[in-house]
C-alpha cells in the first residue's frame, strides 16, 4: 500500500465532473451511491480513449490495434485478479454485472451439480438477483431453497443457519453487504461452516467490493460476483470470480465465438479458462475502463476512503436519529456507509419527490429486496448511501431538506 | 355543480389555481392539501383488485357508472400521489366514457408540477391515467 496523504474531499471531488452539475437549480447532492457510483474523469476518458485511438476486436486480430486492445483487455483482468486476491487470471471472468455472474453460476454449475432433493441456502437479505436465478435452477433441477432468517435490524441468525446446513446443502449464496440496509454479513464464518458441511459458497459482492478489502483466497469463497458500475467503473461490465478447479469442471454458459477451441459440425471443443465463459465479443471498452476504476481506488486507498466514509456515516446517523419519528433500520456497528430509514406516517415516495426537488438524490422503495421488506413489515425505506466524494455539508443539506419535506407533508 | 364543465374547462380551472403559486414548495403544499381533502375510499375497494400496478406507492381506483356518466373514487398511501389521484378525479369524474377516453390531459404539464416530478414514471401517474381510461372504456362498451 502506498503512503497516503491526508484525505482531502475537495480534491477528490475535482476528479468527478458530474458533481458540478445542478439539479432543479440546486447543487447536486448524490446519495444514491449504492445504486451506482459516479465515475472519475479518468474512467470516462479511458472509454473514449479506447474508441478514439485503438478500437479493435480482441484476441483474434493480427494487427496493431487488435494487439493493443487485447493487451489492455487482459491487463484489466490482471488488475482485477490483484484487486481481489485471486490466484490466477483464469479465475476472473468478465460479465456484464453481478446479475450475470450469479446467473452464470446458477445455470452452469447448477445444471451440472444440482439433483432432486438438493438444497441451496440464501438469506432474507438477498437482492432479487441472488434469489431468482436460484429459484429458476432449483425448479429445473428439483432442488429446494432455504432462507436464513434475520432479526429486526437485518442481522443474520447464524444459529438458524447452522441448523439449515445439512448433507443435502450443495451451495450457500450470500449477500456480503446488504444493499438495502448496509449491514455486513459474517461471510468468513458462513464460508467455514458451509465448507465443513461440504457445501460451496457464492458471495454476492455487489455492495462490498467498493468498501471492504477483499481477498478471495483468504475468504476462501468459491465464487464471487460484483459489478463495475458500483466501484467507480462503467456500467455493463462485471466480474465473476470462481476457483479454478470449479470453473474448469463447469460446462460453458453460452456458446459462440471466443469460447471455442475448435468447431466442427460434429463436435466442438471449448477454449480454456477464462475464455470458456466469455462467448462473443465482450464489452471491451468498459472492461478496459474497469482497470482505470481499480487504479483510481488503489491510488486513493480503500482503507483511507473507508475511514472517511465512516466519518460521514457516524455524522449522518447521529443527525438523522435526532429527527422525530425517524427510525434507522440496520443501525448496527458492523455496516458500510448506507443509512436506510423510515419515518412514522410518511411514505418514502413522498420524501423522495420532495428531496429531489431540493437537488438530493436518494433511493426509496424496496431496493430490489421485496422479501426483506416483507420480513421487516414495511413497504420500503429511504436510503442514503455515501461515497468518499460526499461531504458533511451535504449531509447537513439532507437533514434540513428532510425537515422541510416533513413540514410540507404534515 | 349547477352546470357540468367540460374536462378541458376543469383542467383550465386547475391550471389557473396552480398559477397563483410561484414556487415549487407552494405548488406541492397545495397538491398535498388537495390530497388530504380527497373523500375517503370505502376500505372494501382497497384491495388488489382495484390496485394499480406499476406504482412505487399503492394507488386504488374504483369507478361507477350512472346515467351515462362515469364516477371515480380513489386513494393512495403516499400523500403526493394521493394529490394526483385527487386531481385526476376532479378532472375526469362525471363525464361520459368517450370524453374520458379522448381527454388529452395536458394539464399536468401546464400546472408546472411535471418538471418537479422526476419520478413521473415510478409515481404511476401514467398507469393511473391508463387505468381510468380503461375503466371508462369498459363502462362505455
Ligand atoms: C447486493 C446486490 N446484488 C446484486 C445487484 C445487481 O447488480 P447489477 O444490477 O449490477 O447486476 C445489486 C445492485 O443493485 C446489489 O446491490
Amino acid at each position: 500500500m502506498t503512503d497516503h496523504k491526508p484525505f482531502d474531499v475537495e480534491q477528490l471531488r475535482e476528479l468527478f465532473p458530474i458533481l458540478k452539475r445542478k439539479v432543479k437549480g440546486k447543487d447536486l447532492v448524490y446519495f444514491d451511491n449504492a445504486a451506482t457510483s459516479q465515475k472519475p474523469q479518468s474512467v470516462v476518458d479511458a472509454v473514449s480513449n479506447y474508441y478514439s485511438t485503438y478500437n479493435a476486436n480482441i484476441h483474434r486480430g493480427l494487427h496493431t490495434l487488435a494487439d493493443e486492445a487485447t493487451a489492455a483487455y487482459e491487463e484489466s483482468r490482471e488488475a482485477v485478479k490483484q484487486f481481489i486476491g485471486a490466484s490466477t487470471h483464469e479465475e476472473i471472468i468478465f460479465t456484464k454485472g453481478t446479475t450475470e455472474g450469479i446467473n452464470l453460476v446458477a445455470s452452469s454449475w447448477g445444471r451440472a451439480n444440482l439433483n432432486p432433493g438438493d438444497e441451496i441456502i440464501i438469506s432474507t437479505l438477498e437482492h432479487h438477483s441472488n434469489i431468482v436465478p436460484w429459484q429458476m435452477i432449483a425448479e429445473e433441477r428439483g432442488a429446494s431453497i432455504n432462507v436464513i432468517p434475520i432479526d429486526d435490524n437485518g442481522v443474520l441468525d447464524i444459529n438458524a443457519f447452522k441448523k439449515l446446513l445439512n448433507e443435502k446443502t450443495k451451495l450457500v449464496s450470500i449477500i456480503h453487504v446488504s444493499n438495502a440496509l448496509g449491514v455486513i454479513n459474517p461471510v468468513e464464518e458462513i464460508i467455514s461452516l458451509a465448507h465443513k458441511q461440504g457445501a460451496l459458497v457464492m458471495v454476492d459482492g455487489a455492495q462490498s467490493v467498493v468498501h471492504l478489502d477483499i481477498d478471495v483466497q483468504k475468504l476462501d469463497c468459491d465464487f464471487m460476483a460484483f459489478s463495475g458500475h458500483k466501484i467507480y467503473g462503467p456500467t455493463g461490465v462485471g466480474v465473476l470470480y470462481g476457483k479454478k478447479a470449479l470453473l474448469e469442471a463447469m460446462p460453458p454458459y453460452q456458446g459462440g465465438g471466443e469460447m471455442i477451441k475448435e468447431v466442427t459440425f460434429e463436435k466442438t471443443t471449448y477454449n480454456e479458462l477464462p475464455f470458456k465463459f466469455e462467448a462473443g465479443t465482450p464489452n471491451i471498452a468498459d472492461v478496459i475502463a474497469l482497470k482505470t476504476a481499480i487504479d483510481f481506488i488503489n491510488a486513493e486507498g480503500k482503507p483511507r476512503m473507508r475511514a472517511y466514509e465512516e466519518t460521514l456515516l457516524t455524522y449522518a446517523t447521529d443527525k438523522l436519529k435526532a429527527i422525530e419519528g425517524l427510525k434507522i433500520i440496520g443501525d448496527v456497528p458492523h455496516k458500510v456507509s448506507v443509512i436506510s430509514f423510515i419515518i412514522d406516517g410518511v411514505h418514502p415516495q413522498d420524501l423522495a419527490i420532495l428531496l429531489d426537488n431540493q437537488g438530493i438524490a436518494v433511493r426509496t422503495g424496496h431496493h430490489c429486496a421485496q422479501p426483506l421488506m416483507k420480513r421487516l413489515g414495511i413497504v420500503g425505506t429511504t436510503r442514503a448511501s455515501f461515497a468518499p466524494y460526499n461531504t458533511i455539508a451535504e449531509i447537513d443539506t439532507l437533514v434540513s431538506a428532510l425537515h422541510k419535506a416533513l413540514k410540507m407533508l404534515k | 355543480m349547477a352546470e357540468t364543465k367540460s374536462i378541458s374547462a376543469i383542467e383550465q380551472v386547475l391550471i389557473d389555481d396552480f398559477s397563483l403559486f410561484d414556487t415549487w414548495e407552494e405548488k406541492y403544499e397545495y397538491l398535498i392539501d388537495i390530497g388530504k381533502k380527497l373523500a375517503l375510499l370505502d376500505p372494501s375497494y382497497k384491495t388488489e383488485e382495484y390496485k394499480i400496478k406499476g406504482c412505487q406507492s399503492s394507488v386504488w381506483i374504483h369507478s361507477t357508472y350512472k346515467d351515462g356518466l362515469v364516477y371515480f373514487e380513489g386513494d393512495s398511501d403516499a400523500i403526493i400521489v394521493k394529490g394526483l389521484v385527487s386531481l385526476m378525479i376532479m378532472v375526469l369524474s362525471g363525464h361520459t366514457p368517450k370524453e374520458i377516453v379522448d381527454a388529452p390531459l395536458d394539464f399536468i404539464n401546464a400546472i408546472g408540477l411535471s418538471s418537479h416530478l422526476a419520478q413521473t414514471r415510478s409515481n404511476g401517474l401514467r398507469a393511473m391515467i391508463k387505468q381510468m381510461k380503461l375503466d371508462a372504456a369498459a363502462w362505455g362498451s
